[in-house]
């Protein structure tokens, strides 16, 4: 070898993290899902009695934490998942494969990318509570190591998902697991209020177990010990089946 | 140490075998060409060496590291090994300079972007997207992409496709830059002009085996002469004027082929004939036989093994 000075895995992991924020932020229909519509569904939680989490003296915690949710999904699953396919299928990832990066390194790369993203949506998403009348308790601090956690339970999945399907396919799918898992996953109608089975089946799923954590650390001051619990675990699983079955080509 | 050593590579995808036994040696600091008709085995093999497919038998050396390379040792490969893909590759919303920044960023002691945008043609500042750019200027942009991390050793599929003249020849003396400046180059190329004007060693492939290789010199073999007249020429008197060694013959109709020990006084008693029955100087052409028409030869009527760019491309 040349015996060129190395760069360290971290440096190339940074390096790609900043990367892949700059071309998502740089994206529009990624702006759509990172702000507009978190924002706007916080309107309708709060403003309206259409949803069982907006009403009451705990209606805007509860409704900040479903908002959340919804982000951190969109953000760290579906749109990971179709941006991912569609960069193997444009050959991008195959170029970064000929690179010294890893796919270690491009996993923390999209990882850290997500995190980011997600910090500037929930400062959005902050921003627009307090306008609407919230402020923060003593869980405020807590919620910050569940986001970081609920990223890490759902980016390993949706890379996962970005490699096993063709990128039509996991524009299709990602998007249906997102609407089904908003509907009836514990998110937009809380786990408390799902009939027996389903409240149950959701209440370990990545997704009730998210809003579980983060309605519990708003409202209450700490998270659910459970639900984060449900997050390690399917944060720890999906590192596995990410790193194993996830290909450059 | 060569630069790429392959012994008895094979790879197939499921039932076809798109390189049957492949053995080949890249030397360093050369510039040695794949050439051969679609589904030869070029693009497989290519893949094989820069990592994004498995052998399904033989070895390959790259700088010296067996593949595959994991760990450390992929890493450290990595590092001195450029390559440019036959298409794609490129983030489509991202601008030239800042793709090839990123790049440089994963690179230690990385070329200076702009230097090498400004080297293949492109202009540093612009701000178009890729996606907005001709299938040529993007190829340009690939090469930088390629070129950024200062490899000792560049792979190049197809580098010129859809190139201009002027690309190609901006792209020719880049390649020659590179090569002076100690780095080893396997290129694969249906523009056989390329390959004349850049290849130190050429290996002709068909049905993913080597059916010849060598200099171009030596696969294009001694210099002849052709010209064009009437069909059916008396040949005869040609003949007499001909020395020893040296022969004549209609190869298609109104083409006419001297071979032999083909040098300037035969060139001289051609032309003079040539004169006699009042044909133009500018129907005699003198030289070795095109690079084209020798891999044609050399590979008519071998099955292609497979379409290996049907893969995964």
């Amino acid at each position: 070898m040349s015996g060129r000075t190395a760069q360290r895995p971290a440096q190339r992991a940074l390096a790609q993290a900043g990367w892949e924020m700059r071309l998502l932020l740089r994206n529009g229909e990624q702006l759509l899902l990172t702000v507009i519509i978190p924002v706007t569904i916080l309107l309708v939680l709060t403003l309206t009695d259409l949803f069982p989490q907006g009403r009451g003296p705990e209606g805007l915690p509860r409704s900040l934490a479903t908002v959340l949710t919804v982000s951190i999904i969109s953000s760290a699953f579906t749109s990971l998942a179709i941006a991912t396919a569609f960069e193997r299928r444009s050959g991008a990832l195959r170029l970064l494969s000929t690179t010294p990066l890893s796919i270690r390194e491009l996993i923390t790369g999209k990882l850290l990318a997500t995190v980011g993203v997600t910090a500037v949506s929930a400062v959005v998403v902050v921003l627009v509570a307090v306008v609407l009348g919230w402020r923060p308790g003593p869980g405020a601090a807590w919620a910050v190591p569940v986001l970081v956690l609920g990223v890490a339970a759902w980016v390993p999945w949706g890379l996962a998902l970005a490699g096993a399907l063709r990128a039509e396919a996991v524009l299709a799918v990602a998007n249906g697991i997102f609407l089904v898992l908003l509907l009836l996953g514990g998110v937009v109608i809380p786990v408390t209020s799902l009939p027996g089975a389903l409240g149950a089946l959701a209440s370990v799923l990545p997704s009730g177990a998210l809003s579980d954590a983060l309605t519990t650390a708003l409202v209450t001051g700490s998270p659910d010990a459970a639900a984060c619990l449900v997050l390690v675990v399917w944060a720890g699983a999906g590192v596995l089946v990410a790193t194993r079955s996830f290909r450059w080509a | 140490m060569p630069a790429v050593l392959i012994d008895d590579l094979t790879v197939r995808y499921g039932d076809r075998e798109a390189v049957r036994g492949l053995s080949l040696v890249a030397g360093t600091g050369a510039v040695t060409a794949l050439v051969g008709p679609n589904g030869a085995g070029k693009t497989s093999t290519v893949e094989v060496c820069v990592g994004l497919r498995a052998a399904t038998g033989g070895t390959v050396e790259v700088l010296g590291t067996r593949l595959p390379a994991n760990g450390s040792a992929r890493a450290s490969l990595h590092r001195d090994v450029g390559v440019m893909l036959q298409d794609g590759g490129l983030y489509s919303t991202a601008r030239p300079r800042e793709m090839v920044a990123h790049l440089a960023r994963l690179y230690p002691g990385a070329a200076d972007p702009d230097e090498l945008l400004v080297a293949v043609g492109i202009d540093p500042g612009t701000r178009t997207p890729l996606r907005r750019m001709s299938g040529g200027e993007q190829r340009r942009v690939a090469a930088a992409a390629a070129l950024v991390g200062r490899p000792r050793l560049v792979f190049l599929d197809e580098p010129t496709t859809g190139l201009d003249p002027a690309g190609r020849r901006t792209f020719h003396d880049l390649l020659r830059s590179q090569v002076a400046a100690g780095c080893s180059v396997l290129l694969t190329t249906h523009l056989l002009d390329d390959v004349e004007r850049l290849a130190d060693h050429v290996v002709v492939m068909a049905g993913g085996r080597v059916v010849a290789s060598g200099g171009v010199a030596e696969l294009t073999g001694d210099d002849l002469i052709r010209f064009r007249g009437p069909v059916a020429m008396d040949l005869s008197g040609l003949r007499a004027d001909l020395p020893l060694g040296c022969s004549v013959e209609e190869q298609a109709a109104g083409r006419y082929l001297v071979t032999g020990s083909v040098d300037p006084q035969v060139l001289s008693r051609v032309t003079s004939w040539c004169g006699r029955q009042g044909l133009m100087s500018q129907d005699i052409r003198w030289g070795r036989r095109p690079l084209e028409e020798v891999v044609i030869e050399l590979t008519s009527g071998i099955e292609q093994a497979s379409d290996d760019e049907g893969g995964t491309r």
